[in-house]
């Protein structure tokens, strides 16, 4: 159950701003499109299984559209040649998007440093959240995910049109 | 008939002669250098060989030698014979001025990938091959990048200067 965000209660009424009951019910039912490349997709498999069960956060129906996924994680390796096609997955996304980078590889590169692979996935495109670990496990995923949440319960519904985001967007050549 | 490696060595030599050159056996597997322009005619034998039958090409790379003037580039086959369960290797050694050689595709269908590969990672030029281009790296890659001049590491990094590290 998740919890309600702090209000005015009255009898048969309850006030609170727009942009809290807007983040709450985004941020527990966040569509996420997995980008799984190599080993940190298995852990990810694990992380949907029933063990973990990433559905218990409202994330169980992953989207294998760009065009319908809120949450885009990359997990695994991205060599240089797969640079261009991240990019366009993340191009399809529909505002608001958020992106999860897991594992080593996908936030620097790691083991990799070698003149095919990406240095981090943060060279194409933006990354909300880091989830290091070579693999990380299931539950540094999960804790991922929920620091996603928090992102997602706490942003300004205004933050898509502003300057600053447009300037960080303009930073990777995005529109 | 099981095959051994003095029977092929002597039948290759009683064919080409003097283009059969260093036989060595490192782990048992008959190893010959031919010159570039030869690959052609020698595969093409001891793929229709009555009795070897090497119908399988298993592998085609190369390998850079920088130190080894004027013929710093191989390429290596290795062949197969299924019927005799016997492998052998051959080498091809070109210039890195001018590293031709003509292509295998026309004798082994399956060299054409590894062709390809072996050009993306060495710039070898395998004259005739059929579509000569990059297969694994990026298209606008601008260089070679197995050949020893190039650093593995990935040069746009900024986080691995030395004083990061104390040195």
């Amino acid at each position: 159950m998740a919890e309600a965000p702090a209000s005015l209660d009255g009898l048969g009424y309850t006030l609170t701003s727009y942009d809290k009951v807007v983040g709450l019910a985004r941020a527990h039912s966040l569509w996420p499109l997995p980008f799984a490349t190599s080993c940190c997709g298995i852990e990810f498999m694990a992380t949907m299984g029933s063990n973990y069960d990433l559905g218990r956060f409202g994330s169980e129906r992953l989207s294998f559209s760009p065009r319908q996924a809120d949450l885009l994680m990359v997990m695994g390796t991205i060599a240089k040649k797969m640079a261009p096609v991240l990019r366009q997955v993340y191009l399809q996304m529909a505002e608001p998007r958020w992106v999860l980078s897991v594992g080593a590889c996908a936030c620097s590169g790691g083991i990799f440093d070698t003149y095919s692979v990406l240095q981090g996935i943060d060279q194409v495109i933006p990354v909300d959240v880091y989830v290091p670990g070579c693999p990380p496990r299931p539950e540094q995923i999960i804790q991922g995910i929920l620091q996603i949440q928090e992102l997602v319960k706490n942003e300004s519904l205004m933050r898509r049109k502003s300057e600053v985001y447009k300037e960080l967007l303009n930073k990777y050549g995005i529109e | 008939m099981s095959l051994t490696n003095e029977i092929v060595l002597k039948a290759l030599i009683d064919q080409f002669g003097e283009h059969i050159k260093d036989p060595t056996e490192p782990y048992t597997m008959l190893t010959i250098t031919i010159p570039a322009s030869q690959n052609v005619p020698i595969l093409s034998w001891l793929r229709d060989h009555r009795d070897f039958q090497f119908v399988f090409l298993t592998d085609l790379c190369g390998v850079h030698y920088p130190a080894n003037g004027g013929l710093e580039l191989a390429v290596i086959y290795h062949l197969h014979s299924f019927i005799h369960n016997y492998r052998m290797r051959i080498k091809a050694f070109v210039s890195s001025l001018n590293p031709e050689i003509p292509t295998i595709t026309e004798i082994y269908a399956s060299a054409n990938w590894m062709e390809r590969e072996t050009y993306d990672f060495f710039g070898i030029r395998f004259k005739g091959h059929p579509q000569l281009k990059r297969i694994l790296n990026m298209d606008d890659m601008n260089y070679f990048p197995m050949l020893k001049q190039y650093p593995l590491e990935d040069q746009l990094r900024e986080d691995k200067e030395d004083k990061f590290f104390g040195r």
